[in-house]
């Protein structure tokens, strides 16, 4: 086991040491200099070329790149004499449209998108699966059939449809719920809840319909295996049998979906940010690569590859403690 | 007349009512292509001490008439009539938490496949406990040492040890040990055996027949061995009931039906296997074509186009359903429109078996 | 030691294994496949044995069969024998030429001779072909065009096997179990082959159909020449097909020998153990008779036994067997085993 979890963490520092290449190289492949973007109209060749110098572009790419892992690693310092700045390690350097260090834009957008996705998360798992398997034990019931048909239009709904209807109604016309936006939680949470309760609601909704459908499926699947059979056969009560055994053999794939899903959320629910106005990763990242704002590319970029990484690596280690059957090495 | 299986009572029956008696079953599915009539009117007892085997090939309904007996199928989709009675109970019609008070100890069941019968998850030791607590609520001590007990008893080396196990760690023949110690914990008088050994080598399969006949001797239980091997009938069931197409078709003790057999299908099965002794030179006799499908099942005997002996065109076999009448011996029962003596003249003239 | 060996009244003197004197279709000498697996919570490798070491021949136009418990390795030595799986040692010499390293191009050619039928009728035919160009597949793949056109040998292949020409636009889920294993026949058989290697083909098979599919391989075997190297475990369906039969134990061959030496005569305890265990309808009113009964399972190919693999479960076992492994020695004609006491005698 410990083995096995230094490899893939060996494993995860080379990922994330090709991602940050990658994107380093997707960046210089446009032609459009940052310099430029940002001084905008009144620009002449030579504040361009000045700008470039001011923030390293017009090194090579290799040496940008030498330096941007130095600063990860032992920090970095901008500009010489009276000018310099410190930007202690891991640097992930300044966004050139704020000057603000990209360590302080993600310490203030990471916890947006994580109070998104984690309330979202936790109305799918629970709605969506819980509505899943009632629907399986109740197979053909009136209730397995609404819930078929509900789980099918919403998991055919799309975010931008559904989120602005419901600000809409909820917002703009019955006044009852507040603009979305961020409060930090430790300073208002009511208001924090206020502000996401539609977010939550709109992506756990339709995230829900497909966890409903998954479970559904996986249910029944599972309530047609020979275990089952066998447990009903010793004479076990039916809540019994579905609570032990079937649903625990059900549950394993919606766990690993749900780890996945929820590294991939993390990076930035960019959909439900832009749809609601609400300043998480996933907007600023939308935006940096819209202003060719490198640093702050990077700095998301690398954090949603770091999220994704560990979740996966998070579920393969849950799968091996939940079925016995599988050895991690 | 129904299929008695009474020679020889056993010592301890309480009463001389045989343990399971089943009446005329019926059962059948509602499926998207039509009705499935799995079972349709099967009549047979069984005693305490003694094994019924039963025979057919797949799909023939031995399968569905074990389950019934558990009352395991799920009645939103299946229609189930006649008579199930154990130890004097009727099954059919029964109260669902009735009859679950009596699965696992008053009749228990073995299955086919026992990697995907036991739980993934759980630990052999746990999921034999569990069977007995059951029946024992709040036992729990109890029963880990009867559990341990059990594995001990089917031939577990180090029971202590294996209780923590998992199924995947066992192998086939130890996994169906386990079976059998899960299905036999609380000492139900009833054991169903579907297919018990279809999964295992011959050298696991004869470990595990000898330990049945152990355990059937030390407990008196009733066992129902369902197989569609022959060779596995034989050597282990006391009497024997040869299904076609959901019906019964010949039923005796396993002398007659297999040394004697009067129905043309079980002259073809025991024509098609392939045996030890014999000239292995000699093409085999197989029955020509195929099981039929049990939603359209053929008019009259169902066994009619497969059939080299049947009389159509006027004649009975494509008309009417033969019934289940007796033979000149005493408990041999069989459903065929020839005429007693027409079939003992062609089994002794026509029917070469391996043996020969 | 060796004075143990036979009984005084054995003719036959214990010699080393003697090339046959007509050369046979196909030769297997030390032929192993061993498989890297990772162990345990640290992944350490370690080696499954799952052949170990096999020698036997077949002749043109005769069966051997393959027979031992599950996992004793008969149907990695079938998928070795027809380069599904490349060996990791032994030679395999196929009309008089060692094809063991053989490339794809090379065994392109040898496809024509040497084709395999799998247990499975089910996922062995792709569910997406017509029956007609899954049994055309093997032509098309080698460029063949038969006099008469693909489609008369389509056919005529399929009214070999006993389907109707007919069936020749329909799909596999429209046949039963042994129609489908008859379409993946009428496959092997559509180049002509020499030898076939069967892995459990009638296995999946209900009795009475099981039947019709061994009276269907055995026509076909009589009247194309063909040889068979048929692996199954049920023993009276090896008896009735097959003219010569080898018995395997964890990865090795433990007995050779024709239907009568093994299946009247057998001389390894294994071989006694297995035909024993066998129940048969024909033994009925026998119930009385001694059984060998063989305690525990097969030990893991991960670990053998020293000596002799069978020694865990064999009663004759003798601290001799635990030292010295027991070579494959012929004793009498074609019969060869590997046991330091073999027994003699027909079968109680
Ligand atoms: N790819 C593989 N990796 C590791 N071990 C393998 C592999 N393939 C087969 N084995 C092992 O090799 C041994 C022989 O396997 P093989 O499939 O040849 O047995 P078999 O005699 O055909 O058994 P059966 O009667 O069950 O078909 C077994 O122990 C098996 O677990
Ligand atoms: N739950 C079910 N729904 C519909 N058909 C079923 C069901 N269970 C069994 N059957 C059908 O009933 C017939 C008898 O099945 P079974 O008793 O399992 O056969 P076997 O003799 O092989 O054990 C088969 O045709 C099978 O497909
Ligand atoms: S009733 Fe007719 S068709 Fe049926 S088994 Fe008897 S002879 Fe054959
Ligand atoms: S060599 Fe020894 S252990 Fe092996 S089979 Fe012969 S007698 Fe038994
Ligand atoms: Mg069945
Ligand atoms: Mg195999």
């Amino acid at each position: 086991m410990a083995r096995y979890l230094i490899r893939r963490i060996l494993l995860a520092v080379l990922t994330m040491f090709a991602v940050s290449i990658v994107t380093f190289l997707l960046f210089f492949a446009v032609p459009t200099s940052p310099a430029y973007v940002m001084c905008g109209k009144q620009c002449d060749a030579h504040a361009i070329a000045q700008t470039e110098h001011r923030l390293g572009l017009d090194e090579p790419t290799y040496v940008q790149y030498g330096q941007f892992m130095k600063g990860m690693v032992a920090g970095r310092t901008y500009g010489t004499g009276d000018l310099a700045v410190k930007c202690p390690a891991p640097c992930l350097g300044f966004s050139f449209r704020t000057n603000e260090p990209v360590t302080d834009i993600i310490k203030r957008t990471v916890p947006v998108t994580v109070s998104i996705v984690v309330g979202a998360l936790v109305i799918q798992t629970v709605l969506g699966v819980g509505l899943g398997m009632i629907s399986a034990l109740k197979r053909g019931s009136v209730f397995d059939k609404t819930a078929v048909g509900v789980s099918l239009v919403g998991a055919s709904m799309q975010i931008y449809f559904f989120g602005p209807i419901l600000l809409l109604i909820f917002v703009y016309s019955l006044h009852v719920l507040p603009n979305p936006g961020y409060t930090s939680p430790f300073d208002n949470p009511g208001q924090w809840f206020t502000q996401l309760l539609l977010p939550w609601a709109t992506l756990g909704f339709l995230n829900s319909a497909i966890y409903a459908r998954l479970s559904r499926a996986q249910m029944l699947e599972t309530l047609s295996e020979d275990f089952v059979r066998t447990a009903r056969a010793k004479g076990l009560p039916k809540r019994k049998v579905y609570a032990r055994h079937a649903l625990r053999a059900a549950i394993t794939p919606i766990v690993t979906i749900a780890g996945l899903d929820l590294g991939g959320a993390l990076g930035g629910a960019v959909i439900t940010e832009t749809v609601f106005g609400v300043n998480g990763l996933g907007r600023t990242a939308v935006q940096a690569v819209n202003d060719l704002n490198l640093p702050v590319v990077m700095g998301t970029v690398l954090l949603a590859a770091f999220f994704i990484i560990v979740m996966n690596i998070i579920v393969d280690v849950l799968y091996s403690v939940i079925d016995p059957r599988v050895r991690l090495g | 007349m129904t299929a008695t299986a009474s020679s020889a009572a056993t010592s301890e029956v309480q009463d001389d009512r045989p343990y399971l008696e089943v009446d005329d079953l019926r059962v059948q599915f509602k499926t998207e292509d039509g009705i499935v009539r799995a079972v349709d009117g099967i009549s047979f007892k069984l005693e305490r001490g003694r094994t019924l085997g039963i025979v057919g090939e797949s799909g023939s309904g031995k399968s569905v008439t074990s389950l019934t007996v558990l009352g395991l199928h799920n009645m939103a989709r299946t229609r189930v009539t006649g008579s199930v009675r154990v130890n004097g109970r009727e099954i059919v019609g029964l109260d669902e938490e009735k009859v679950r008070r009596m699965r696992g100890r008053d009749m228990a069941m073995i299955f086919q496949d026992p990697l995907s019968a036991l739980h993934p998850y759980y630990t052999i030791g746990r999921q034999i406990a569990e069977a007995y607590l059951v029946h024992h609520p709040g036992q729990k001590a109890k029963a880990k040492r009867r559990a341990i007990e059990m594995l001990d008893r089917v031939g577990i080396p180090q029971p202590q040890r294996r209780y923590d196990s998992y199924p995947h760690e066992f192998s086939g023949g130890m996994r169906q040990r386990a079976m059998i110690a899960m299905a036999l914990v609380n000492d139900p008088s009833l054991l169903i055996a579907d297919e018990p050994t279809t999964a295992l080598d011959v050298t696991v399969q004869a470990q595990i027949l000898d330990l049945l006949d152990d355990l059937q001797r030390e407990f008196n239980s009733a066992i129902i061995m369902i197989t569609h091997d022959l060779g596995v009938v034989s050597r282990v069931a006391n009497d024997v009931m040869v299904m076609y197409g959901g019906h019964a078709i010949e039923f005796g003790s396993v002398d007659q039906v297999l040394t004697e057999p009067q129905h043309p299908y079980t002259w073809g099965l025991l024509q098609s296997v392939p045996s030890l002794r014999g000239n292995a030179e000699d093409d085999l006799d197989p029955i020509p074509g195929s099981p039929p499908s049990l939603i359209n099942l053929p008019s009259g005997c169902a066994f009619h186009p497969r059939c080299a002996y049947r009389m159509i065109g006027g004649g009975p076999c494509d008309l009417e359903v033969p019934e289940l009448l007796p033979t000149a011996q005493e408990g041999h029962v069989v459903a065929c429109h020839l005429p007693e003596n027409e079939r003992r003249r062609i089994f002794a003239e026509e029917i070469k078996l391996g043996a020969e | 030691m060796s004075e143990q060996t036979f009984e005084p009244g054995s003719q036959a003197a214990p010699t080393a294994v003697a090339p046959r004197s007509s050369s046979p279709l196909l030769t297997v000498e030390g032929l192993a496949k061993h498989f890297p697996v990772k162990q345990g919570a640290f992944g350490t490798k370690a080696l499954v044995r799952a052949v170990d070491g096999v020698d036997f021949s077949v002749d043109r136009g005769e069966t051997l069969g393959l027979v031992g418990e599950s996992g004793c390795g008969k149907t990695t030595t079938g998928r070795m024998v027809v380069k599904l799986l490349e060996a990791t040692a032994g030679k395999i010499v196929f009309e008089g030429r060692d094809i063991t390293r053989f490339n794809r191009s090379q065994m392109r050619a040898l496809r024509h001779d040497l084709q395999i039928i799998f247990q499975d009728p089910y996922s062995s035919l792709n569910p997406r072909h017509t029956v007609g160009k899954i049994v055309a597949m093997p032509l098309q793949v080698n460029g063949i065009n038969p006099p008469g056109g693909v489609k008369k040998r389509v056919q005529e292949l399929l009214e070999t096997v006993g389907l109707n020409p007919e069936h020749y636009n329909r799909y596999p889920h429209e046949f039963s179990g042994g129609q489908r294993q008859r379409i993946g026949i009428a496959r092997a058989l559509a180049l002509r082959p020499k030898l076939i290697v069967a892995d459990e083909p009638v296995s999946a098979l209900d009795v009475s159909i099981q039947a019709q599919v061994i009276n269907l391989l055995r026509d076909l075997q009589r009247e194309f020449d063909l040889a068979f190297v048929f692996i199954a475990h049920d023993l009276a369906v090896v008896r009735h097909f097959c003219q010569r039969i080898g018995v395997m134990y964890l990865g090795k061959m433990v007995e050779i020998g024709d239907r009568h030496q093994i299946y009247e005569e057998p001389a390894h305890p294994y071989t006694r153990a297995l035909l024993s265990a066998v129940p048969d309808v024909t033994k009925i009113g026998e119930k009385g008779r001694e059984r060998i009964r063989l305690e525990g399972d097969v030990p893991t190919p991960l670990n053998p036994p020293s000596g002799c693999r069978f020694r865990t479960r064999c009663w004759k076992a003798q601290p001799k067997c635990a030292e010295v492994e027991p070579p494959l020695l012929q004793i009498g004609t074609g019969q060869q085993v590997a046991c330091h006491f073999p027994e003699t005698g027909p079968i109680a």
